[in-house]
């Protein structure tokens, strides 16, 4: 029956959809000003049996009806509920109706809270993300449905991935599809700019909240996923430049980049035309990201299972929407539109995004290539983390400088004064590293530089926010995390202690000024898995410190797979973290144990970075 | 210098999206078999029975050799073991068996229980000597010329249709 | 002048602090090697039989005496590019290598000219 429900409300969908076209495409044509309640009726109607249709599959996924595929392919009645909630989204078909719900409703919103902007602007808005919202309902139907049934009936699931019943996990799709599915609403609305020639203030103003909004909950959604990584994947890293994980980060680029050509859009009504690029790439590549996700073109951890006809599906969806964006960007291309004002200001923003695309470029050509070199040439090569990190952390270096300088200039008119200050907090940064380096370990090159970059961005936020006159609050606080964020990556790479051997039950062995001994190995037994829980002592013979981790071996049933729990002790200093596996035919087990230091630091700085933007929308909504 | 500009990003659209196309089909999965075609030197392994040392020059006078890397702990080897069993009975064509990270007596009772095809038997306790031939997992076989040169890679257990390649393969002439 | 005397401050600095590990690293090593028969992990972080054996090996040719990048082209060799996660300096990726950078000199210029055109408008 839920089946029917489903079904029933995704065609209803459909429907609305056209419907909303078609009127919006009728109320182009008379000359008020005025979208006829219908329309926001319509849109309203629209929201609410999407949600509806979403809730019917989480019920299903509730009460474990199998009939559905999806609930059959994807749960288990011995899953904990909040478990099977969230695997609602955990899956292909279910991710895609969460894809629908946050186009469809942005939708509305956008309508909503647009009234103040041209109608032929907010209708051809409409009419572009209903295109889009038709785009995936039709995949759905046609490809993807979670309400497709099977008979006969079978009486129980094939359970969910151990790996992915995890909190952080559960919250972490609805984070990110709000970042960047949200980004299509200022897809469709910068189509619609350009459609009907708006004034750059004016669409300026219209998206900057919704930039905002998909800035910050794509912010968040990269750290849930990162933290899950460390929490979960046992090797204590918390980026590895998976290509999945760069589909998230190369939105989360143009983004910011977006953020910041708005600020110059609204004021000065210059870079139009490359903002509108933007708007059009975010969204641009959400899709892609999608594609390469689920197409099964890639090789990775996070991949849903491989279907090359999902995948010739997202590729015409994406081929489409990248034609229509270049084919009106060509067509209403103004060689006028792109004014810059030599203005301090706009001179740093533009930096800004130069970089942004600096990193983008480098994180896209880094995932793409695989692919390419082996559709031409049949030759797989790998593109891993020492590429990236090579190509793109000394360019980091003077990013952080620029950003440290930048909002000094505009301030300061007396030249002197201004490279006065500067030579101060510079000198203070080199200080701080040597003191630094000086007390704890020396340090390679790059990571000097980096740190002195990184403590220069903060000192100058810190001077910014001691100034007199009206300080920028989320912009200080937002450049004052990511300097925190580098400075305690730099650290923590830089002074993390690894130590990997073996051991088996009972014996002690000293490494360094640590005494590991193994001190028990217990078998659990779980409702889903059963677990070889091993008690680890060690002691510090530094500080006479003895802790107590412990590690485990996961064995799940349903589906069978082996699993490694690291034990993580955390405290503001830095992290223990501690895996143990299993060695094949031996009785010995490896240990592999790391002193991470400053690692929660580096979590509330993200925290904060996104905190500076939700504040900056904050007081945007205040002053409406 | 505009039209220049739109035609390349055209062109570039065009480029990305059939790329995209052509991956569609490809299978994502990695293996080795492609790597053939380079010799292998440096060939040192341990008999199985004494501390004596096989080198490249005790198969130099092979047409072909085919080298196969086996366990008596590994199931499948136990699935392609006939195969062998029959390969051994062509001419121009010796068998290398190396025993992967296996103990003796094991391997022993494997060869009573199933046959011994090879001509040749070494042992690679360690696993080491395995990355010479850029084997990955077992069970593995290389079919080397009289050059030492590989001319093919069978990752997996050997079935019949590769059976009837090798004997293919070395039939001719 | 005084910007001068601040950068050689700054290099004699460096000097002191200049990691000066000539030695390989093989920590570095193992991080930099795919492991064929895991899931998207380097030879460092697994266990597997694959990983630890080829950890003996790398450790071998590492006394030797075999350089990095000697150690790098003679596992490439058997198999195959796949299993390093740093693309190699050659021909085939040149663009993979060369267009970040590329891309950040043509924004520069990009930049550059559009400034200088609005100042002299100005």
């Amino acid at each position: 029956m839920l089946s029917n429900i489903g079904n029933f409300l995704l065609f209803i969908n459909i429907l609305l959809s056209f419907i909303i076209i078609y009127s919006s495409l009728n109320c182009l044509k008379s000359s008020n000003n005025l979208i006829s309640k219908n329309i926001y009726r319509t849109s309203l109607l629209q929201s609410t049996f999407i949600i509806v249709c979403f809730f019917s599959l989480i019920s299903a996924f509730i009460v474990s009806d199998f009939s559905l595929i999806t609930v059959y392919q994807n749960s288990h009645s011995l899953k904990p509920l909040f478990y099977k909630i969230s695997g609602t989204w955990g899956n292909h078909e279910g991710s895609l109706l969460l894809w629908v719900i946050i186009l469809t409703i942005f939708s509305f919103l956008f309508l909503v809270f647009n009234k103040n902007h041209p109608k032929n602007y907010r209708v051809y808005t409409l009419v572009i993300q209903n295109l889009l919202i038709l785009g995936f309902l039709f995949f759905i139907l046609f490809n993807s449905n979670p309400f497709s049934v099977i008979k006969p009936f079978p009486k129980e699931g094939l359970g969910l991935n151990p790996i992915l019943q995890d909190p952080a996990l559960a919250i972490h799709p609805p984070l990110l599809y709000i970042g960047f599915v949200g980004s299509s609403i200022y897809f469709s609305a910068a189509m619609a700019s350009l459609i009907t020639n708006y004034s750059a203030s004016g669409f300026a103003q219209s998206i900057k909240n919704w930039v905002l909004v998909s800035w910050v909950f794509q912010t968040l959604g990269i750290l849930v996923g990162s933290i899950w990584a460390y929490y979960e994947l046992g090797w204590g890293g918390f980026w590895f430049w998976d290509p999945v994980e760069n589909a998230s980060l190369l939105p989360w680029f143009a983004m910011t980049a977006l953020l910041h050509s708005l600020l110059v859009l609204e004021k000065r009504n210059s870079l139009y035309f490359w903002t509108i690029i933007l708007c059009l790439l975010t969204f641009t590549l959400s899709v892609t990201g999608t594609f390469l996700v689920r197409s099964g073109i890639l090789n990775s951890v996070h991949t849903f299972a491989n279907d090359p006809a999902r995948g010739l599906y997202i590729l015409i969806f994406l081929s489409l929407m990248i034609l229509a964006s270049i084919y009106f960007l060509f067509i209403k291309y103004k060689p006028s539109h792109d004014q810059i004002n030599s203005n301090s200001k706009e001179t740093f923003i533009l930096i800004n995004n130069w970089f942004m695309m600096f990193y983008l470029i480098t994180v896209l050509l880094g995932t793409l290539y695989p692919i390419f070199t082996d559709a031409l040439s049949d030759n797989k090569i790998s593109v891993g983390p020492p590429f990236y990190n090579s190509v793109i952390i000394p360019i980091v270096v003077v990013f952080l400088l620029f950003m440290a300088i930048g909002p000094q200039t505009k301030w300061i008119k007396n030249k002197f004064t201004n490279l006065k200050y500067l030579l101060i907090m510079f000198s203070g940064a080199l200080i701080i590293n040597f003191a630094i380096a000086y007390f704890f370990r020396s340090l390679s090159l790059i990571s000097n530089l980096i740190i002195i970059s990184s403590i220069f961005l903060i000192i100058s936020s810190f001077f910014d926010f001691f100034r007199k006159p009206r300080i920028n609050l989320p912009r200080i606080i937002s450049h004052l995390s990511f300097g925190f964020l580098i400075f305690f990556i730099g650290l923590n790479h830089n002074f993390s202690v690894e130590k990997d051997f073996n051991l088996k039950l009972g014996e002690t062995k000293k490494i360094d000024n640590y005494n590991f001994y193994l001190q028990d190995l217990k078998l659990n037994q779980y409702s889903n898995y059963k677990a070889v829980v091993g008690k680890l002592q060690i002691s510090n013979l530094a500080t006479n410190e003895i802790r107590t981790l412990k590690p485990e071996i996961r064995i799940y049933n349903n589906p069978e797979t082996l699993t490694y729990e690291a034990s993580i002790q955390t405290n503001f200093f830095r992290d223990y973290y501690l895996t143990m596996s299993n060695i094949d035919r031996s009785e010995y087990y490896n240990i592999k144990f790391q002193e991470k230091p400053l690692m929660i630091w580096i979590w509330i700085s993200v925290i904060t970075l996104s905190f500076g933007g939700f504040l900056s929308l904050f007081r945007n909504a205040k002053n409406n | 210098m505009q039209k220049i500009i739109k035609s390349s990003i055209a062109l570039l659209f065009i480029f990305i999206i059939g790329v995209f196309f052509v991956s569609l089909n490809k299978n994502p999965s990695y293996d080795t078999k492609n790597l053939t075609g380079k010799e292998i030197i440096n060939i040192k392994l341990e008999s199985f029975e004494n501390n004596e040392f096989f080198t490249n020059k005790d198969f130099s006078d092979n047409k072909y050799t085919l080298i196969n890397f086996w366990a008596s702990w590994c199931a499948p080897c136990r699935i392609e073991h006939p195969n062998l069993m029959e390969l051994s009975k062509e001419q121009n064509i010796k068998i290398l068996g190396i025993n992967f990270k296996d103990r003796k007596a094991n391997a022993l009772k494997f060869l009573e229980d199933l046959g011994n095809p090879y001509d040749y038997l070494v042992k690679d306790v360690n696993g080491k000597q395995s990355v010479n031939f850029g084997i990955y997992g077992i069970p593995e076989s290389i079919l080397l010329n009289n050059k030492f040169v590989v001319i093919k890679k069978f990752i997996g257990p050997l079935n019949m249709d590769d059976l009837e390649n090798i004997k293919r393969i070395i039939r001719v002439l | 002048m005084k910007l001068k005397n601040l950068l050689i401050i700054f290099f004699l600095f460096f000097n002191f602090n200049i990691n000066a590990n000539q030695s390989i690293n093989e920590n570095e090593i193992h991080k930099n090697l795919r492991c064929l028969v895991c899931q998207g992990q380097s030879i460092a972080d697994s266990n597997s039989d694959f990983a630890i054996t080829l950890k003996m090996v790398v450790s071998d040719l590492i006394k030797q005496g075999k350089s990095e990048e000697e150690i790098y082209n003679f596992l490439s060799d058997k198999y195959g590019d796949w299993i390093l996660y740093k693309p190699k300096f050659n021909f085939g990726n040149f663009l993979l290598w060369g267009i970040p950078y590329l891309a950040l000199l043509i924004g520069a210029i990009i930049i550059v000219f559009f400034i200088r055109k609005q100042s002299k408008k100005a």
